[in-house]
């Protein structure tokens, strides 16, 4: 027994002494984002972001009394399992990272928690993995997110559109991790409600036509036709195919398919269209617009204040752990992010940092709102809206 | 009555429209692969990236034109800058023939090393390609988007079913159409298209006749390149452009000749809207068509629908190993199996 508590001893002492090994001033924060892949257009503006949070936290004097925080990119691929978890080994290996912020899709973030993350005791905050399955994942309470689970979009969605009136419904969503939790917890939730899904197919992104997916869908009877997949991908395909073939004229849409060039490419057809979008309004998004502008990041993008927010949570709650050991600072971040303590904004971040150090308590509220739920995930404010004479209008938050 | 029109409408718009755009794309597009089978006997695996790289240059041209203010109306301006994406690829086929099959030629090799050197110049044509215009979504339809449309269709004929006709399904129908008539009359009727069938028959007949090979050999590849342009860019203007699906169309266009029967022209046209329809009417879900024509207020419970739509591509894959084993020549007995 003795022995076993000296070599844990030993080895805490070991893992500690190799995270601040590199440099006692100087905290590595693993920024793993696909800058390769379907989303690398969005990327760059989320590390962006990240990396602002923590040039905000160096220019207030930095964590633990003056240690500053660096980001260092690494590419999950958004799709590639196995390149993403290279890459994590790399954060952890030749890096020596302390958390990592990311990973962004749902699938290289499951696949770089269960094999890097869990097995090293890292800290990870991902932005923008909706998945469902990432609620009840074994994590040992090291995995966050500033997104909201989708298994709560596909009950708002179901929600917009049972208080429509809609009973039947024609489901497509695109074929991965992100596409089939979606449309499960849709499902759920839709026939939960006295709906009936009629048919739930899914498509493959990245083909030139989709006029057979639509003649199946079409087939079921449905008037409604639930697009759950991306906007510049297969989503827009299925809808330009349904559009033209007479298959389908009102649609409700996912947040993948939010985008101003979804309405360029169908134009008025478009029209009538509902659906959902995770969205922050409010003091915070104001601040953090104010903020990214002040600095020359363009505050405009999906998932970049989800982005920021999660490096705040790094560097808060290693502030609060007074320690940058991931064991010792993971069990900081639900403190920081909710209730009690003085509310915290972007751009508030070395006040923050002064009040954690003389020993008070902090509500993160960030660009998004924070609230962690759960095991550790935003609760999320979503925008209904519908699309009227070609443009976004909101209908009410949810 | 209705409920039979309205069954016939119905099949119309999401099978017979759409299979038969979609095999006039693939029919031009096997006649290439087919002719050069014919000719200089091997299989053209570049043949996709072929049509991705003509395609590629009419997409640059009509780019030009448009900044330029040209258009033709109702017609999409790619019409006009198809000579010079067919252009290019004639002098991309021309210019791999002369470094690379001219050298196989001359060593009499074997038909499989043809083929294994041709995936290498769909490699290279793949990287050309992507470097060039990228491997994203091109879209250059232009000019008016449909004949007409589903809701004009239903207040014309006043059925509840309704149909719709793009513009470049009408226009890839009749561009096939009158290509494939004028290749026929080419290959019936001319000096140098009896060369090429003579050429094709039987080499060393064709040879002591006087026909001139390398003459043969240069029309085959001018002909196959225009018509992979073609094919290429009808399929572009009908769907997206996209270098990776140019690729991937390889697959049911060998699938269209060789049930066809390989080397033969007539045979590739008419496995082409074979494969399209099938590929089509396999997937679709039968469910409305069937209510329309069961008794009344009958509706079956599931979809009617033999494949999922994920599979379309194995369609072609079926057809291709059932004909090569149990009929190897094709139709239209394809004469060098």
């Amino acid at each position: 027994m003795r022995r076993t508590l000296l070599a844990s001893a030993a080895m805490a002492l070991g893992l500690a002494a190799a995270a601040t090994a590199a440099r006692a001033d100087e905290i590595k924060i693993g920024v793993l984002l696909g800058y390769t892949g379907p989303i690398e257009s969005l990327t760059p503006g989320m590390a962006d972001s990240a990396e602002l949070a923590m040039s905000e936290v160096n220019a207030a004097g930095g964590v633990l009394g003056g240690a500053t925080l660096t980001g260092v990119r690494a590419d999950s691929t958004c799709v590639d399992a196995a390149a993403a978890t290279a890459a994590a080994e790399r954060l952890v290996t030749s890096e020596g990272v302390a958390a990592i912020m990311g990973a962004d899709c749902s699938g290289v973030t499951i696949a770089t928690l269960n094999n890097v993350a869990v097995p090293n005791g890292l800290v990870m905050i991902s932005p923008s993995a909706t998945s469902p399955a990432l609620t009840d994942i074994e994590d040992q309470g090291l995995f966050f997110r500033t997104a909201p689970s989708d298994a709560r979009q596909g009950e708002v969605l179901a929600s917009i559109l049972a208080d429509r009136g809609v009973t039947e419904i024609a489901v497509t969503y695109t074929n991965n991790d992100y596409g089939k939790g979606l449309s499960d917890s849709f499902q759920a939730a839709f026939e939960a409600k006295g709906g009936a899904v009629l048919i739930s197919a899914a498509h493959e992104d990245g083909k030139a036509d989709y006029s057979a997916e639509v003649a199946a869908l079409s087939a079921s009877g449905a008037e409604w036709l639930a697009v759950l997949g991306y906007a510049d991908q297969g989503g827009v395909g299925v809808i330009r195919a349904a559009v033209d073939t007479g298959g389908f004229e009102k649609f409700a849409l996912g947040d993948g398919m939010f985008a101003e060039s979804l309405i360029d490419a169908i134009g008025s057809d478009l029209n009538g269209t509902v659906g959902s979008v995770p969205w922050s309004e409010g003091e915070g998004a104001d601040a953090f617009v104010k903020l990214a502008e002040d600095s020359g990041v363009d505050p405009d993008g999906s998932f970049r204040r989800e982005s920021y927010d999660a490096a705040a949570l790094i560097a808060l709650a290693i502030q609060a752990a007074g320690s940058a050991d991931p064991a010792e600072f993971k069990a900081k971040v639900l403190d920081v992010a909710n209730a009690p303590g003085e509310k915290i904004l972007p751009g508030e971040l070395g006040k923050a940092l002064k009040i954690l150090a003389d020993g008070g308590d902090v509500d993160y509220v960030g660009a998004t709102n924070v609230e962690l739920i759960g095991p550790g995930e935003a609760a999320g404010t979503y925008r209904e809206y519908e699309v009227k004479d070609g443009a976004y209008e909101t209908v009410t938050f949810r | 009555m209705t409920d039979i029109l309205n069954a016939l409408v119905l099949f119309m718009n999401f099978v017979g429209v759409p299979a038969l755009a979609y095999g006039s794309q693939l029919a031009l597009g096997a006649l290439g692969v087919t002719l050069i089978f014919g000719v200089l006997r091997f299989a053209f695996f570049a043949h996709g990236d072929l049509m991705a790289f003509g395609t590629m240059v009419t997409i640059l041209a009509t780019w030009g034109l448009q900044a330029m203010g040209v258009s033709l109306g109702v017609l999409p301006t790619a019409l006009l800058a198809l000579p010079f994406g067919a252009a290019a690829a004639v002098l991309a086929a021309l210019s791999a023939d002369k470094a690379v099959f001219a050298f196989y030629r001359k060593q009499r090799a074997k038909p499989v090393v043809f083929f294994i050197a041709s995936v290498g110049v769909m490699f290279v044509l793949n990287g050309l390609v992507r470097i060039i215009i990228g491997p994203d979504d091109q879209r250059f339809a232009d000019g008016g988007r449909f004949l007409f449309k589903v809701g004009e269709f239903r207040d014309w004929s006043g059925l509840s079913e309704g149909l719709a006709i793009r513009t470049t399904q009408a226009l890839t129908v009749v561009a096939a159409l009158i290509v494939m008539v004028a290749l026929f009359r080419f290959l019936e009727r001319t000096k140098m298209g009896k060369a090429m069938r003579a050429y094709s028959d039987n080499e060393d007949l064709a040879l002591l006749s006087g026909v001139d090979p390398a003459r043969v050999v240069r029309w085959t590849w001018v002909i196959a390149a225009v018509l992979a342009t073609l094919a290429g860019v009808l399929y572009g203007l009908d769907k997206s452009f996209k270098p990776f699906t140019y690729f991937q169309l390889l697959l049911p266009i060998f699938a269209a000749a060789i049930l066809g029967g390989i080397g033969s022209p007539k045979g590739a046209v008419v496995g082409a809207y074979i494969v399209a329809f099938s590929e089509v009417m396999v997937t679709y879900a039968y469910r409305k068509f069937a209510m329309y024509l069961g008794p009344q207020d009958w509706a079956p419970e599931g979809l009617l629908q033999l494949l999922s739509t994920e599979y379309k591509f194995s369609v072609s894959f079926l057809i291709l190993v059932a004909v090569l084993v149990t009929r190897p020549t094709g139709l239209f007995k394809g004469k060098v199996f």
